[in-house]
């Protein structure tokens, strides 16, 4: 394995380490006895005291710290309060639902994005850069959530397309499912796809403009090889830094857009648990939302070095 | 000097298309909020069950919601909170995030070293993130919300603040400054400061909408502005439950939410291309 | 028949200040074998006649004139045509080979590119025929050089991977456009006999484009020098380095440092600076910085004057200019 490759492994244990303490230091430690979120402030104080042991929260800190992780490897995540089976049950099912909304969504801006970025960058200046380019700047500026209520209006209740809400179930087929998840990841491709678009514009256009392009054309490629040959593969650099970063915003987003289609993922799971005062679900799907973020970096990371052979060159 | 740098600011301001659409878009949205403060068409709290889902009319603009509230007194009052939420999260994340980035360029070292770690791991936590965790502990509630938000921008201020002032460090004339004798502290606001102050403006503007944004969903969610404020997230959460009856509703609040984000992108992108020429040659 | 020949080329660019002459009326013509160099400060049009020729110009410009390559207008091809052309017929070489070579490909596969595209050749073939090349070239060790990545290479070496690139379709013209000025100056002359004895031995010609006279005087046969887009003086490289008439040459000349010049002679320079494109004379484009310079000299064109056989100036005070030394014109 590569020096490149060990040393982004250990950044990303050192960031997954770093985000669990300030999720056990935000919701355990800072002002705010779980047990007292969870029975409310009218509860007494014996009540408090019992749940308190019950829940082990009279343990040291770095004890309590230590357990949840250790408790994660082993894949125990605790005991929900408010449904009184182990978090996981939740969490488990909720995750079959948001990975594949986030990675449908995520591969559909990825599409747009090239679509509308190559298209306006080959049509520099012309009505249809300017045109896409305009939609493009309004996508930006559309609430994600808004767009869902919208599609909804739309294809849901004026045209009867599509499902307004709701979700089979794998076992009902994965066509059914793939349906019930096109809306929302519709949706939430939009907004994503219309940043990473500007950027895959502005990208190709920058890269047009370098030496080893007019070499290329110069040794008698047409604009078209030049295009596929030698400015798309430096053009994506840029690209894949912000889509790693529109990441956390497409999966914030799948948490809110779940909510506006009423589908049991970690979105609906986290607010269900928030108005039940359930903390260590909280906790765990935080952690959870916070290791997809750092991963999809981590892969953004790896295919740097795979795109561009100079960075492995710096960091041995 | 001062009067021959301003003209030009004038005189690129006008030629910048986005900057003057822009600033239209956000002033009419701050005039929106004044005139709300005296006077709204319409009330905006005022419950009356018989003046329930009336259409637009002279007497309401935009028609009035299920209890009767005129529509676009809620819209006008909604941004007030809309602007005070953002003002107030930016401000946070501006006051901290760019007085750790200045103190990590000027100390470097450890100092720098922990505070660019700590903004490392906090970028796992976008606003609404830390806005759920938050609202778990504390509860739901308008001032949570502008809290995490805010949060949510002290590192996005902190990381543009340290790079920026540390390609300004390695300059010329911060080493004759520093050659001079003159300290740390005093170098970085005699001529670290000035010298990146626009980038910042531009990420404030930016961030400005997004602090909009995260603050409607937060509010559409439940866990931001609570009733009987009106909020534009919470109207989009109450026009849902009557999408077949009354799909216009969802409609409105969505559309000031839109202008108002769509406005103040384009005054960011305006004050790039004005206050930093070389970044806008490139489209 | 005549390998190039050039007829009242003329570039504008648009730029935001107004159109701007970056070429004005260049004739000139290259047979088989020869070597010309093109010579003047930079800004003064010697890239934008390399890129005329390869059309190769950016979109927001015009061209006026004919460029006959073995009897045909390459301004009246097609721009498929013209890809058959580059890198085929006519090959170029750029000043800065860190950037003119693409940093996430192996110099391997681009050097087998044109090789491909133009030759036809198999993937083996190719890469058989890019090792070759490279050794060729000079470069040691070409089986493994061929899997590295251009920043794996040294400066003088990503030089030699351009020229292997520009030579591996057997061009009939290679251009050069300052093809040293970039690297050491240790590695200058060695990239310089490469190129020679390439040219020598493929039987090419070569347009040589520099701002040091002591380059084009050692590599080339003919030299035309220009100011702000136009030639002012023109021939055998020899003739006019023994008998250095237009002004500007001589100014160009006197600034040159040299070895054994004499102690406490002062270097000479030109006054003033490369002039904005778009504000040059209708007339003599020197006319700014020129001592000699009359009211004639704004407004008219200089008429082609010839000095000697093989040796034209553009200038309206041939005479006087000759007559007088270096130094006392650039004093």
């Amino acid at each position: 394995m590569s020096v490149f490759l060990v040393k982004r492994l250990l950044t990303l244990m050192a960031t997954l380490i770093g985000a669990s303490m300030i999720i056990f230091l935000v919701m355990e430690i800072l002002p705010g006895n779980p047990a007292l979120v969870i029975l409310g402030v009218d509860a007494s104080d014996e009540a408090v005291l019992s749940l308190t042991r019950e829940l082990g929260l009279d343990r040291p800190a770095p004890v309590r710290y230590w357990d949840w992780i250790s408790g994660l490897f082993h894949g125990y995540m605790g005991h929900s309060y408010a449904y009184k089976v182990p978090v996981w049950e939740l969490v488990g099912g909720a995750l079959g639902i948001t990975i594949p909304l986030a990675l449908m969504s995520l591969v559909l801006s990825i599409i747009l994005a090239l679509a509308i970025g190559l298209y306006a960058a080959a049509n520099h200046n012309k009505a249809g850069d300017v045109t896409l380019m305009g939609i493009s700047q309004l996508g930006i500026s559309i609430p994600n959530f808004w767009l869902a209520i919208l599609l909804i209006i739309l294809f849901a209740i004026q045209l009867r397309w599509l499902p307004a809400g709701g979700f089979p179930g794998w076992d009902e087929g994965i066509l059914k499912c793939l349906t019930a998840l096109l809306l929302p990841a519709i949706a939430l491709s939009t907004v994503v796809g219309a940043i990473l678009a500007r950027i895959t514009r502005s990208s190709v256009l920058e890269v047009f403009r370098e030496d080893y392009v007019r070499t290329a054309r110069a040794k008698g490629l047409s604009e078209r090889a030049t295009l596929w040959r030698h400015v798309l593969r430096n053009a994506l650099i840029p690209v894949l830094t912000v889509t790693g970063i529109q990441f956390a915003a497409l999966l914030t987003g799948t948490v809110v857009v779940e909510n506006v289609f009423h589908i049991p993922g970690l979105g609906s799971l986290v607010l269900k648990a928030i108005n039940n005062r359930d903390t260590i679900v909280v906790e765990n799907v935080v952690l959870l939302l916070a290791t997809m973020v750092i991963t999809v970096n981590f892969i953004v990371d790896i295919l740097y070095a795979v795109v561009d052979p100079r960075l492995k060159a710096h960091d041995i | 000097m001062s009067t021959n740098r301003s003209t030009s600011f004038a005189s690129r301001s006008r030629k910048s298309r986005s900057f003057v659409i822009g600033s239209v878009m956000t002033g009419f949205l701050l005039l929106c909020a004044v005139i709300s403060l005296f006077w709204t068409p319409g009330s905006a709290f005022d419950i009356s069950i018989a003046n329930r889902f009336l259409p637009p009319s002279a007497d309401h603009w935009l028609g009035t919601d299920q209890f009767g509230r005129d529509i676009i007194s809620m819209l006008m009052t909604g941004t007030q909170n809309s602007i005070v939420v953002a003002v107030v999260a930016v401000s946070i994340g501006l006051s901290i995030g760019v007085s750790l980035g200045l103190l990590a360029a000027a100390r470097g070292g450890w100092t720098e070293e922990l505070i660019m770690r700590f903004s490392d791991f906090s970028f796992a936590f976008p606003a609404i993130l830390s806005a759920i965790m938050l609202t778990a502990i504390l509860g739901p509630g308008g001032v949570n919300s502008i809290l995490a938000i805010g949060l949510y921008n002290i590192p996005v201020f902190a990381r543009l603040t340290r790079g920026s002032a540390n390609a300004i460090w390695t300059r010329e004339f911060v080493m004759a400054a520093r050659a001079a004798g003159k300290g740390r502290f005093r170098i970085t606001f005699e001529h670290i400061l000035p010298n990146i102050l626009s980038i910042i403006v531009v990420q404030a503007t930016i961030l400005f909408a997004i602090a909009i944004l995260a603050e409607a969903a937060l509010s559409y969610l439940g866990l931001g502005t609570q009733p009987p404020d009106p909020s534009w997230g919470r109207m989009l959460n109450e026009a849902q439950a009557l999408i077949f009856l009354d799909p216009m509703q969802a409609i409105y609040p969505g559309l000031a939410i839109a202008i108002a984000v769509f406005g103040l992108n384009l005054l960011g992108d305006g004050l790039r291309d004005i206050l930093d020429p070389r970044l806008s040659r490139t489209r | 028949m005549t390998l190039l020949s050039v007829h009242d080329l003329s570039v504008f660019l648009a730029t935001s200040d107004g159109p701007a002459r970056a070429v004005r009326n260049l004739t000139f013509t290259l047979e088989r074998g020869q070597t010309l160099g093109i010579v003047g400060e930079s800004g003064c049009g010697k890239s934008m006649t390399a890129l005329a020729l390869m059309r190769l110009l950016p979109e927001r410009s015009t061209t006026t004139g004919e460029i006959i390559l073995d009897g045909s207008d390459l301004q009246k091809q097609s721009e498929s045509e013209m890809c058959h052309v580059r890198g085929n017929r006519m090959a170029m070489i750029f000043q800065e080979p860190m950037t003119s070579l693409n940093p996430v490909h192996t110099v391997g596969r681009q050097i087998m590119e044109p090789l491909r595209l133009h030759r036809g050749l198999s993937i083996t073939e190719a890469r058989q025929e890019a090792i070759r090349l490279l050794d060729r070239v000079g470069i040691p060790n070409p089986m493994k050089r061929i899997e590295n990545y251009p920043h794996q290479l040294s400066g003088g070496q990503r030089q030699r991977v351009m020229i292997a690139m520009a030579l591996s379709c057997g061009p009939d013209i290679l251009i050069a456009d300052e093809p040293t000025t970039a690297l050491d100056v240790t590695i200058q002359d060695q990239i310089l006999d490469l190129i020679q004895v390439l040219v020598h031995e493929e039987g090419m010609a070569l347009i040589l484009i520099s701002h040091d006279l002591g380059v084009i005087s050692e590599n080339t046969d003919n030299v035309m020098v220009m100011y702000g887009g136009a030639a002012v003086e023109t021939g055998k490289t020899a003739h006019i380095f023994d008998d250095l008439s237009h002004p500007y040459t001589q100014g160009l000349f006197a600034a040159m440092p040299r070895l054994g010049r004499a102690r406490g002679s002062r270097l000479v320079t030109i006054p003033g600076t490369v002039p904005d494109l778009v504000s040059l004379p209708s007339g003599c484009t020197f006319t700014d910085r020129c001592p000699l310079a009359t009211e004639i000299c704004r407004d008219t064109p200089p008429p082609v004057i010839v000095a000697a056989a093989d040796h034209n100036v553009a200038c309206h005070h041939l005479s006087e200019a000759r007559s007088k030394r270096t130094e006392e014109l650039f004093s």
